[in-house]
């Protein structure tokens, strides 16, 4: 296995998911005598996991069971341990695309941060592609470049430890796209220009308050950059629901039930509508959103090096 | 070729041998120029009123005419220097504010100066143009839309996808750029062949379609149940009386023919309609024996071309279809104008324990019965039915604030992860019996489809 080519079966030594149930699951390093808990009871590493195919049900001691799932850069991003903020998918897959990242892509990032972004950009350049990711806290850099090691993507990606206001990525002209999400993007422009291609680069910046977005957009069209355009993407997550509503007793009028709107007899209801006359309920599957409060993460400010 | 675009028409000849991302301007006889930089007269103070408490729009503020204007394009004077003309002569020009004076250049430069930038293709640029103008075409497949499937689908190099999608090749080229040539596809289609009219829009090299497999989606069935031929092929009802009938097969090579111009490219196909037109009038002429004799000679020609494109087209299902039986496929993505169940209950089929999977629908309620569809199939999880909302933003000095906000009209998502399928009854009371032993927050209510 490896984050960024599928495995059949699973190894010593890979990353796998463990998952329990919805929205339940962690990672696991899997070796060789090694036991992991889980509230279904034991899984044992030797027996249970290696050999087993990806995508298997693994029984627990307690009984319950568990799927065993093969690492992608998505997993990965619900499953990780967080040392800062990080990006979640719904804003990787539109900077994804806005970067127009693919296999052979040369990106450049800042800051690692906890990794969750490089491991989606590390899966979409390869196998012909770098990241040139920038982290200044020195244990955070560390731990990722492990991380890296670990997943078997090493030799896709460069961590170098420092101020890329200061300091910028540690290349020039050779990149197709530029991500920042630091506290003051607008220092690192420059820099970010200076490492982006000749023409046709493309850069992005993450920023959570619009003021810092303000001052990036200055700093791109002081720097010659063309085609600015901020957005924001905001997920919407339903819940599938079959509701049940009663109906209202309105009192007869004559005979029949007609003017209740509901006919239990009418072939045609048996699609959506389920009326049950007598418990005076009618059901219907409906999508129901899973929060009304939908969270803001951050301002997506794209822009093209002309 | 003269292209017309937005108001404006000019030739591409002169744009040949420039870099991308060149801008260039419209001159009058239609022809591109490179644009030269312009040093922006913005240090010089302007001057520029408070509010719009007195400016009244009669519409007689500009004291050009139409046929003034018209006149100033005739003589040949660049846009740059219409605009000027238009703010000389504009009696509220200087009452407004600065705001208003930017918005009103920025409005007539658009009107005036034809300059035209032309870019690379990429998913990017194609998807937003795409959703903009030809909405229909891509079932509203709004870009961001777009954007989640390929990512939730873990779409990248070396993996072998089934992609299936009735939105002009859109997604199917989108697919092939993340996937950079590494790996294979393979797209399954309705009717007679897929429409890959978007994906030839994205200039990829010859080496990428040389993985890219298609299947049809009315041999699914077969194929599943084992009872897969290749006797007949989906747009050749009459194989085999091309091979012996010529003359007489007239009625069926116009079939054929028609029936091929939904895949083959414009001028094939015009060629071969031409031939049996050229077949029925040279019948009608008795006289012309030796002409006649000639016309079957390149028929016979013909027939065996057509007979070779066949076997290959025989032999590319023959191998689309081992790779599907393997059913170890990576990952599927859908975007159709079909119902998604029938859909992803077959081709889910085709695709390995533990890989992703994504349909698009414009509409939720399909994708409501299609969970709850997946929910008794089982061999899914993670089952998840979203949607993502986009809001565009101004950001200038002082005059930072949304724009638009897009949602709804992008459609929707449900997507999951594949797991190994348990079938047969004991497998399932097992599943039973253990669900009974889950500690109780775990206890699936009546209502709840979860997990």
């Amino acid at each position: 296995m490896s984050f960024v080519e599928y495995g059949d079966t699973i190894k010593d030594g890979d990353t796998a998911i463990v998952f329990l149930g919805h929205e339940s699951m962690f990672p696991v390093k899997v070796q060789h005598g090694t036991v992991t808990q889980t509230k279904y009871g034991v899984i044992r590493h030797s027996t249970d996991l290696i050999g087993k195919k990806y995508g298997s049900k693994v029984t627990c001691s307690k009984g319950g069971w568990v799927f065993i799932l093969h690492p992608t850069p998505e997993l990965w991003t619900m499953n990780l341990p967080h040392r800062t903020q990080i990006l979640y998918s719904t804003d990787i897959s539109i900077i994804t695309m806005m970067l127009e990242l693919k296999p052979g892509s040369i990106v450049c990032e800042s800051g690692t941060g906890s990794g969750s972004l490089s491991h989606a950009l590390i899966r979409t350049v390869a196998p012909t592609g770098h990241l040139y990711t920038v982290e200044f806290h020195q244990q955070r850099a560390e731990k990722a470049r492990e991380e890296f090691r670990e997943h078997g993507v090493e030799h896709l990606v460069t961590v170098t430890n420092q101020d890329v206001c200061k300091n910028g990525f540690g290349v020039s002209d050779i990149a197709d796209a530029v991500f920042l999400d630091i506290p003051s993007p607008w220092e690192a422009i420059g820099h970010a220009k200076s490492a982006l291609k000749a023409e046709g680069g493309r850069i992005c910046s993450f920023s959570p308050c619009i003021e810092q977005v303000q001052r990036t957009c200055l700093a791109m069209e002081e720097y010659g950059f063309t085609e600015i355009n901020t957005l924001e993407i905001l997920l919407r997550v339903y819940n599938v629901r079959t509701i049940s509503l009663q109906i209202p007793d309105l009192g007869k009028a004559a005979e029949d039930n007609s003017l209740t709107g509901f006919d239990s007899s009418n072939p045609s209801n048996q699609g959506s509508l389920c009326a049950n006359l007598q418990q005076g309920t009618v059901q219907f599957k409906s999508g129901v959103p899973l929060r009304e409060m939908v969270g803001h993460t951050g301002y997506l400010t794209f822009a093209t090096k002309s | 070729r003269k292209i017309i675009f937005e108001k404006q028409w000019f030739y591409l000849d002169n744009a040949i041998g420039h870099i991308y991302g060149t801008t260039f301007e419209v001159t009058n006889g239609g022809n591109l120029q490179p644009k030269q930089e312009v040093e922006e007269t913005s240090t010089e103070t302007k001057e520029a009123g408070t509010d719009n408490r007195n400016i009244v729009d009669d519409g007689k503020s500009q004291k050009l005419t139409h046929d003034d204007i018209k006149a100033l394009k005739d003589k040949g004077i660049k846009g740059q220097e219409i605009v000027q003309q238009l703010i000389e002569n504009s009696t509220t020009f200087r009452d407004k504010t600065e705001f208003a004076q930017d918005k009103y250049i920025k409005k007539k430069k658009k009107k005036y100066e034809a300059v035209i930038t032309i870019v690379k293709p990429s998913t990017r640029i194609l998807s937003t143009m795409y959703y903009a103008r030809e909405p229909g075409k891509i079932n509203h497949l709004r870009y961001d839309t777009l954007a989640q499937m390929l990512t939730l689908g873990n779409i990248h190099a070396g993996s072998k996808i089934i992609v299936m999608e009735t939105c002009a090749g859109l997604l199917l080229g989108a697919v092939m750029e993340r996937m950079g040539g590494y790996g294979s596809i393979i797209q399954m289609y309705p009717g007679g062949g897929p429409v890959r009219a978007a994906t030839s829009c994205f200039g990829f090299p010859k080496l990428f379609f040389d993985n890219l497999h298609e299947f049809p989606l009315s041999k699914v069935h077969s194929l599943l149940s084992g009872t897969f031929s290749t006797e007949t092929l989906p747009s050749d009802p009459e194989d085999n009386t091309l091979v012996e009938e010529e003359s007489n097969g007239l009625t069926d090579e116009k079939q054929i023919s028609l029936q091929e111009t939904e895949e083959e490219p414009a001028p094939e196909a015009a060629m071969e309609i031409n031939q049996t037109e050229e077949q029925e009038t040279i019948d009608i002429n008795v006289d012309d024996v030796e002409f006649k004799e000639n016309k079957e000679k390149e028929n016979k020609e013909n027939v065996r071309e057509k007979q070779i494109k066949q076997w290959e087209r025989r032999r590319k299902l023959i191998e689309a279809a081992a790779l599907l039986r393997e059913k170890n496929a990576d990952g599927l993505i859908v975007a159709s104008k079909f119902h998604p169940t029938p859909l992803l209950l077959s081709l889910l089929e085709f695709v390995a324990p533990s890989r992703p999977f994504v349909v698009y629908c414009q509409y939720k309620e399909p994708l409501l019965e299609c969970y709850t569809k997946l929910r008794e199939r089982g061999g899914v999880i993670n089952l998840k039915l979203s949607e993502t909302w986009l809001r565009n933003y101004q950001v200038l000095p002082d005059r930072s604030h949304p724009k638009l906000i897009m949602s709804g009209g992008g459609g929707y998502l449900l997507s999951g992860i594949t797991v190994v399928l348990d079938k047969g009854k004991s497998d399932s009371s097992n599943l039973e019996a253990l669900k009974m032993e889950e500690p109780s927050p775990k206890r699936c209510k009546v209502q709840d489809l979860h997990c």
